[in-house]
């Protein structure tokens, strides 16, 4: 479900990329981090495993199929930051080298199916694995991330459009459509999520990211059969704790829903829908004949739209910089 | 949407288009869909005349209209999308062939399929103009992340080698009589992915110990660099520039 | 003179707790072309990897040349020990031939023409010149395993070596590669289980079994020890019998 060019609008298009290239910006920290020089072969590696595994196409009902996001499992697999990275890799050549999804929907396509599949996933990922523990609690933790983080995107994605989209819609209707159908490939996702999780887990249980630090002391076996014991091993932390994770989901949230709605929905598009649902059809049918490009309606609340947009734009950088800032201080305390 | 995926776009050749520094054409392209997006639906014409505009680079790359055309199916599932936007669409409603359509809907409809169709054709002739190794230097010319640069360097070396691997996996099955036929088969595919993935992370792993014992300390050695001299810059955002003058002109 | 390889009392075990290597010691001198032989799982690829610090010893020390292998001499380690993959797309990395051969060098800080004669130099050692501006992809498997001892061999390593180097090659390729390592003077340490390619090309031979050197010797004197390949898991193949010393 790559979104194409046309789709939104481009206030929201360029505060969508904003929030991309931030979320990307702090994922290239931390990945850097986890992986130290390793980031580069590993993450492609992997961003080229979730472009094979998105190919996969599961039975959903008779006669329908779907296809894996593969966020929620690339968070388990290699760790939010890095999976945040792949999926946005996996995009970016989606749409420059397969025209994949619209140039100017990348922000889009980045933020609500990278961070918001990627965010949720592992958000509820530990949550689960924080309340039951050992290999059942993590395939069961892997598959409700999964589930969720299906239904999650295409909720932002309604809420994205219901603001900045180019059609008018009954939100209320459309998101429960959307989060209902997804919720069916959502299931899909969990238990193909869930079985990959499992089968990892049995052969190379140190692969798997959301579940590490299992490791015994060394033996030495002598000629005659005789066997010393040799150092404890350091347990690997388990990096990306549940906390800066929902942070940062928190600020992701606050950033759409909150600055973005307000500017983005200064086009008469998004506030159509409102006026309709109030009633005031005469606005709406006034609109349909105006234009709706930047700066095109004269203000919006006695802001000129286009520097409503300036703003917006601005605000958005502010928070996303604050968000990588946040994110980088917090490194520093941790060294 | 599988299908297409895995077709290379780059078409060889020589024209001027295809000479191009990288850059100046993935700037280009970026600078046109912009203008393109942010183009008031109203104007038909000028759509009609980007559509002109796209056809002059692909006559100018050598780019047969059919090879653009045949990629175009990538655009089917939201084309369908789009068709549903006039029938869920709020506001006021006329009849078309006994079926009621929401006008503003139409409008939505419409203002997608024009903005879509032109956005991945334009993206088709980028791909179909430039070897993907080649996007990749110029995407570090723009200043794009050297990490994000390599990540997808590598994912494109690695790709068709792990879809080979996928397909492998795939014979193995079916060779076996697995087919996916409905959601109790789904665990199958899922343990296949499973293994592909500890496949591709140990190779990643090997890839990385490869570069690694040739001295790789984090940073890809610049063997190759294109710069661009200002008359390339000024043939590549003729294209944008010609849209932007479009839109003023249709004002 | 140094050995161009030591190791001594190498213990590790792997993250989730397997055990790998239970105390190896080898030393290799400096111009030995040494084989390594071991039955799958014996911990020949473990071994390797703690060659040029890829893994960090659990117990015991490497050095590469006289010098030990620790944190800060990795990258000159690195540069020292040449390995050679079993799978030559991991080796070959980036877009084209051109560009992997001079990932090395370039990364040592070979720039231009410098860098240019390097790796011409290379691939004309493996008979690759002709292959310099393709894709890695687009070549056969026994052509991509000799750009990948060129893209090695460009960094003009003390020590080469090689990941099962006859594996996946048809009789001619496995030939050919015989041949262009015989030519090279180099170090070179063989890790296969293929046991009449380590008597063609190497004088002494090492056995692993299950994480220790289990034997060390003259090669034709160990594979002629019908018992001892036996108790590791090594077969010769078919019809195949070491000749009367």
């Amino acid at each position: 479900m790559h979104v194409p060019d046309g789709f939104f609008n481009a206030v929201t298009s360029v505060s969508a990329g904003a929030v991309a290239a931030a979320g990307v910006a702090v994922c290239l920290r931390g990945a850097r981090r986890e992986l130290d020089d390793r980031t580069a072969p590993m993450a492609g590696l992997v961003a080229a495993f979730i472009f094979a595994v998105q190919m996969l196409n599961f039975p959903v009902a008779a006669g329908t199929s779907g296809h894996l996001l593969g966020g929620a499992l690339a968070a388990i697999l290699v760790g939010p930051y890095t999976g945040v990275l792949c999926m946005a890799v996996v995009l970016l050549v989606q749409a420059v080298f397969f025209a994949d999804g619209g140039l100017t929907a990348l922000g889009v396509n980045i933020t609500i199916m990278g961070l918001v599949t990627v965010l949720v996933g592992w958000a509820v990922f530990r949550l689960v694995t924080g309340l039951a523990r050992g290999k059942g609690g993590v395939t069961l933790a892997a598959f409700l991330a999964a589930l969720i983080s299906v239904p999650a995107s295409a909720l932002v994605f309604t809420l994205l459009f219901w603001i900045g989209g180019t059609a008018p819609i009954e939100v209320g209707a459309v998101a429960a459509a959307m989060g209902g159908v997804h919720l069916l490939i959502g299931i899909g996702e969990g238990v193909i999520t869930a079985v990959t999780v499992g089968a990892v887990l049995a052969v190379r249980p140190d692969l798997v990211y959301g579940a590490r630090g299992l490791a015994k002391p060394l033996l030495l076996r002598g000629a005659e059969g005789t066997t010393t014991t040799v150092g404890e091993p350091e347990p690997v932390p388990v990096r990306g704790a549940l906390k800066p994770f929902l942070l940062g989901g928190l600020g992701l949230t606050a950033v759409l829903a909150g600055v973005v709605s307000f500017f983005a929905s200064s086009d008469p598009d998004g506030l159509e829908a409102v006026a309709e649902n109030k009633g005031f059809l005469d606005q709406a049918a006034d609109h349909l004949f105006g234009g709706w490009a930047l700066a095109d309606y004269g203000e919006v609340g006695g802001i000129p739209v286009g520097v409503a947009g300036i703003i917006g734009v601005g605000l958005v950088l502010l928070i996303a910089g604050g968000v990588a800032y946040a994110a980088r201080s917090r490194d520093k305390i941790k060294v | 949407m599988g299908a297409g995926h895995h077709h290379q776009l780059y078409l060889p050749g020589g024209s001027v288009v295809h000479r191009l520094p990288p850059q100046c054409k993935l700037l280009a392209i970026f600078a046109f869909a912009i203008v393109v997006v942010a183009t008031p639906r109203e104007r038909f014409w000028a759509f009609a005349a980007y559509a002109v505009l796209l056809g002059v680079v692909a006559a100018a790359a050598r780019v047969p209209v059919t090879y653009v055309g045949r990629r175009m199916v990538i655009e089917v599932p939201f084309v369908l999308f789009a068709f549903l936007i006039p029938v869920i669409g709020l506001g006021e409603r006329i009849t078309v062939l006994g079926l009621s359509l929401s006008v503003p809907g139409l409008w939505a409809a419409w203002n997608i399929l024009a903005k879509a169709t032109l956005g991945v054709a334009a993206s088709i002739l980028l791909a179909a103009t430039t070897e993907p190794r080649v996007i990749l230097i110029g995407a570090q010319r723009l200043r794009l992340p050297s990490l994000l640069v390599q990540i997808a360097m590598f994912m494109l070396r690695y790709m068709d080698v792990i879809m080979e691997e996928m397909r492998r996996m795939r014979v193995a099955r079916e060779s076996r009589g697995f087919e996916a036929r409905n959601f109790r088969h789904i665990p199958v595919i899922a343990r296949s992915a499973g293994a592909l993935f500890i496949r591709s992370y140990e190779r990643g792993e090997r890839v990385h110990l490869a570069m690694l014992s040739r001295g790789y300390s984090g940073r890809m050695p610049i063997i190759q660099d294109m710069s661009a001299s200002a008359h390339q810059w000024a043939t590549a955002l003729a294209l944008p520039a010609a849209a932007l003058a479009v839109l003023g002109l249709t004002w | 003179m140094v050995n161009s390889l030591e190791v001594r009392q190498l213990a590790y075990a792997y993250p989730d707790g397997t055990q790998a290597l239970f105390g190896v010691d080898l030393s290799i001198a400096r111009g030995e072309r040494v084989a390594l032989l071991g039955p799958n799982g014996a911990g020949k690829t473990t071994l390797v990897m703690h060659l040029n610090g890829i893994l960090t010893p659990g117990h015991g020390t490497v050095a590469v040349a006289g010098t030990p292998v620790r944190k800060d001499t990795l990258k000159e380690v690195r540069q020292r020990v040449g390995l050679v993959f079993q799978d030559p797309d991991d080796q070959l990395f980036m877009p084209t031939v051109r560009d992997d051969v001079a990932f090395g060098p370039a990364n040592a800080g070979v720039r231009g023409e410098d860098l240019d004669r390097v790796v011409k130099n290379a691939l004309d050692r493996v008979g690759m010149l002709e292959a310099i501006d393709r894709p890695p992809h687009h070549l056969s498997f026994g052509q991509r395993r000799r750009v990948a001892v060129a893209t090695v061999l460009a960094m003009e390593p003390e020590i080469l070596v090689l990941d099962e180097p006859s594996s996946n090659l048809d009789p001619a390729a496995r030939r050919e590669l015989a041949e262009i390592l015989r030519s090279l003077d180099v170090t070179v340490l063989m890790v296969t289980h293929d046991l009449p390619y380590a008597l063609e090309l190497c004088e002494r031979s090492l056995i692993l079994s299950d994480g220790v050197i289990a034997a060390d010797g003259p090669t034709r004197e160990l594979l002629a020890d019908a018992e001892l390949l036996a108790r590791h898991r090594l077969e010769l193949p078919y019809g195949f019998a070491i000749p009367a010393v």
